[in-house]
C-alpha cells in the first residue's frame, strides 16, 4: 500500500472530473474526517485515516481490500473507474441520465441505452461527457458516457444508442470474483 | 549359306568385343602421373591447336577426358581391394601431392612468464610419466587431474595442527585453498594470453570499453562522482553539467502515513492545475452561440427596427454561459457543428 505519486493522482483526477467536475474537491476535503485515496496492488482505494491505520496491521499479500475502491491502473498506467465508485459518484454527478424501468434491466445486463429507453437527460450534455445513470425512481445504476449532446438525442431515431454503457451495478453479480 | 551368315555374325561380335577391349587400353605419347590417394591424374601430353578448330572442340575435350579418367580407373583398380558390404573397395594410399597451406604460417608466440624464467634459470624440461604408482590404492594413476594419484581434497582425515583453531574446518580450508590455486593458475593464463596478443589490461579494476553513448559516459561520470570519500558531495560542478536522473534503481514514495493536511493541499493544488488546464469557454458552444447571434441579427435588420424587443430577450441569455462570448477561433468549431447552425 502506498500513496499515490503526483502522475497517478493527476490521471486519477481527470478521469473523475470527466463526471463529477470539480466536486472532486468534496471528496478530498470533507468536513466529517479525513479520507484518502492510497494505491495497492494498482488499485486504487478510497478510505479514511481511522481505516487506514487499521489496514497497515495487516500484511501486503493478505490485504485485500481497504474501503472501498475507486478503480485500476491498467499496466501502461490509465486509470479504470470501476462500479464501486459509483457511490461517490452519485451524489455529485454533474450530468445525469434517467433511464425508463422497461429498458433499466437491458443497462443492467451490460447494454448501452438506446434513445427508446431515454427517460431524461439533463441540459447541455455535451457528445462523450461522463454521465451517471439513474432509475426514474432516482436510484443510481451505474455511469456512462453520452453518445449523443442532449440536442442530437431530441431529433435522432428510437433505435440510436444515447448512452455507451461503462459500468453498471449488475456488475456486482457478473463480475464478482474481480471486484474488490 | 546359313552357316557363312552365322560366320558373319560371330566375327562382327568378336569385332566389338575387341574394340570394348581396345577402349580400355589408352594410347598415349607421355604417361600420366598418378597420385591415386587423391584421385589425381596428371596429364603433360602436348595438346594440338589444330583439336581447337571450330566445331571439333566439344568431341575432342570429351574424348580427352574420356581416355584419362579410363587411364585413372586401370590405375584404381590396380590397388588392393577389400569387400564392404558386398561392394568392392579400393583402399587408397596416402596421398603424395603437397596441397597448398589454407591460412598462413602461424607466428611465434612470445614466452610465458615461467618460459622467461626457465630460460633465465637453465631449466630445462623434464620428460615426465603419464602414470604414477599410488601406494595406498595399490595401482597406476594419472599425475593429475580426475583420479589423480595424490588427491589433496580426498583426504579422509586430517589432524588438526596445532596452532590453528580447534573450531575451524580443515576440510573447507582445504577446498577453499584448492580454488584459490585454480583461479590464480587461470588467471596467470589469461595474463599471458594477453602479454602475447599485446592487449592492455589494466593493474586493478575494469578495462576500459571502446565506444560508449552518451548515457553510459553520463553514468560513468556520475559514478565516478560519487566514489568519492564524502559521496560526492564536496566534488566541483563542471559549468554546464546538470544534476544526474534516475540515480536509484528504487522508486521513492510518500510515506503510508505521512501529514494528512498536506497530502490535501497538494491533491487540491494538483486539481487547481487540472482545472487551470482545462478550457473555460466550450469552443463549440460558443461559436455556436454566435452564429445563432448572427442569423438572429441579420433575421431582426431584415424584418426592420420594429422587432426590437427581441433583442433584449437575447442579450440576457447570452450572460448565463462563460466568462465572455468573444470571436473564438471559427475554423475549428464551424465544422463539427455545422448541422445545427443551420435555420431549423
Amino acid at each position: 500500500m502506498r500513496p499515490l505519486t503526483d502522475e497517478e493522482t493527476t490521471t486519477m483526477f481527470e478521469k473523475l472530473s470527466k463526471y463529477i467536475g470539480e466536486n472532486i474537491k468534496l471528496l478530498i476535503d470533507r468536513p466529517d474526517g479525513t479520507y484518502c485515496f492510497r494505491l495497492h496492488k494498482d488499485r486504487v482505494y478510497y478510505m479514511s485515516e481511522k481505516i487506514l491505520k487499521l489496514a497497515t496491521n495487516v500484511s501486503r499479500e493478505k490485504l485485500v481490500s481497504i474501503g472501498t475502491c475507486f478503480g485500476k491502473f491498467t499496466k501502461t498506467q490509465k486509470f479504470r473507474l470501476h462500479i464501486t465508485a459509483l457511490d461517490f459518484l452519485a451524489p455529485y454527478a454533474k450530468f445525469k441520465v434517467w433511464v425508463k424501468p422497461g429498458s433499466e434491466q437491458s443497462f443492467l445486463y451490460g447494454n448501452h441505452i438506446t434513445k427508446s429507453g431515454l427517460g431524461r437527460i439533463t441540459e447541455n450534455t455535451a457528445q462523450y461527457q461522463g454521465v451517471v445513470v439513474y432509475s426514474m425512481a432516482d436510484v443510481p445504476l451505474g455511469f456512462g458516457a453520452a453518445a449523443k449532446t442532449t440536442q442530437e438525442c431530441r431529433k435522432v431515431d428510437p433505435m440510436a444508442i444515447v448512452v455507451f454503457h461503462q459500468a453498471d451495478i449488475g456488475e456486482y453479480i457478473r463480475s464478482e470474483d474481480t471486484l474488490t | 549359306m546359313a552357316s557363312s551368315v552365322i560366320e558373319d555374325v560371330l566375327i562382327k561380335v568378336e569385332k566389338e568385343e575387341a574394340e570394348k577391349l581396345k577402349s580400355i587400353t589408352v594410347n598415349k605419347e607421355l604417361d600420366l602421373e598418378f597420385d591415386t590417394g587423391l584421385l589425381l591424374a596428371y596429364d603433360k601430353n602436348p595438346v594440338d591447336n589444330r583439336d581447337f578448330k571450330d566445331g571439333k572442340q566439344e568431341e575432342f575435350l570429351l574424348s580427352l577426358a574420356r581416355d584419362n579418367t579410363q587411364l585413372l580407373i586401370n590405375e584404381i583398380w590396380k590397388l588392393e581391394t577389400e569387400k564392404v558390404d558386398q561392394i568392392i573397395v579400393a583402399k587408397l594410399p596416402e596421398p603424395t601431392t603437397k596441397l597448398p597451406r589454407e591460412k598462413p604460417v602461424p607466428k611465434p608466440k612470445p614466452p610465458t612468464r615461467w618460459e622467461q624464467f626457465a630460460r633465465l634459470k637453465g631449466i630445462q624440461k623434464k620428460k615426465k610419466t603419464n602414470l604414477v604408482w599410488d601406494e595406498v590404492h595399490k595401482e597406476w594413476k594419472r599425475r593429475w587431474g580426475y583420479k589423480r594419484a595424490k588427491d589433496d581434497t580426498k583426504e579422509w582425515l586430517i589432524e588438526v595442527p596445532g596452532s590453528s583453531d580447534p573450531n575451524e574446518d580443515q576440510f573447507a580450508k582445504k577446498n577453499k585453498a584448492k580454488k584459490e590455486r585454480v583461479a590464480r593458475n587461470e588467471y596467470s593464463r589469461l595474463k599471458n594470453i594477453a602479454r602475447a596478443q599485446k592487449i592492455k589490461v589494466p593493474g586493478m579494476g575494469l578495462p576500459p570499453t571502446s565506444k560508449q553513448s552518451k548515457t553510459e559516459l553520463a553514468q560513468a561520470v556520475s559514478v565516478a562522482k560519487f566514489s568519492t570519500a564524502s559521496a560526492g558531495k564536496f566534488q566541483e560542478k563542471l559549468p554546464k553539467e546538470k544534476p544526474p536522473r534516475n540515480t536509484g534503481k528504487k522508486r521513492k514514495f510518500q510515506p503510508l502515513i505521512g501529514d494528512f493536511n498536506i497530502e490535501k493541499q497538494k491533491q487540491l493544488d494538483l486539481l487547481k492545475l487540472i482545472e487551470s488546464k482545462k478550457p473555460r469557454i466550450n469552443i463549440t458552444q460558443a461559436v455556436n452561440k454566435q452564429m445563432r447571434e448572427e442569423d438572429m441579427e441579420a433575421r431582426n435588420s431584415r424584418k426592420g427596427p420594429g422587432k426590437g424587443g427581441r433583442k433584449g430577450n437575447m442579450t440576457g441569455k447570452r450572460r448565463g454561459k462563460g466568462k465572455g462570448v468573444g470571436k473564438g477561433p471559427k475554423g475549428k468549431g464551424r465544422k463539427s457543428q455545422m448541422k445545427q447552425g443551420k435555420r431549423s
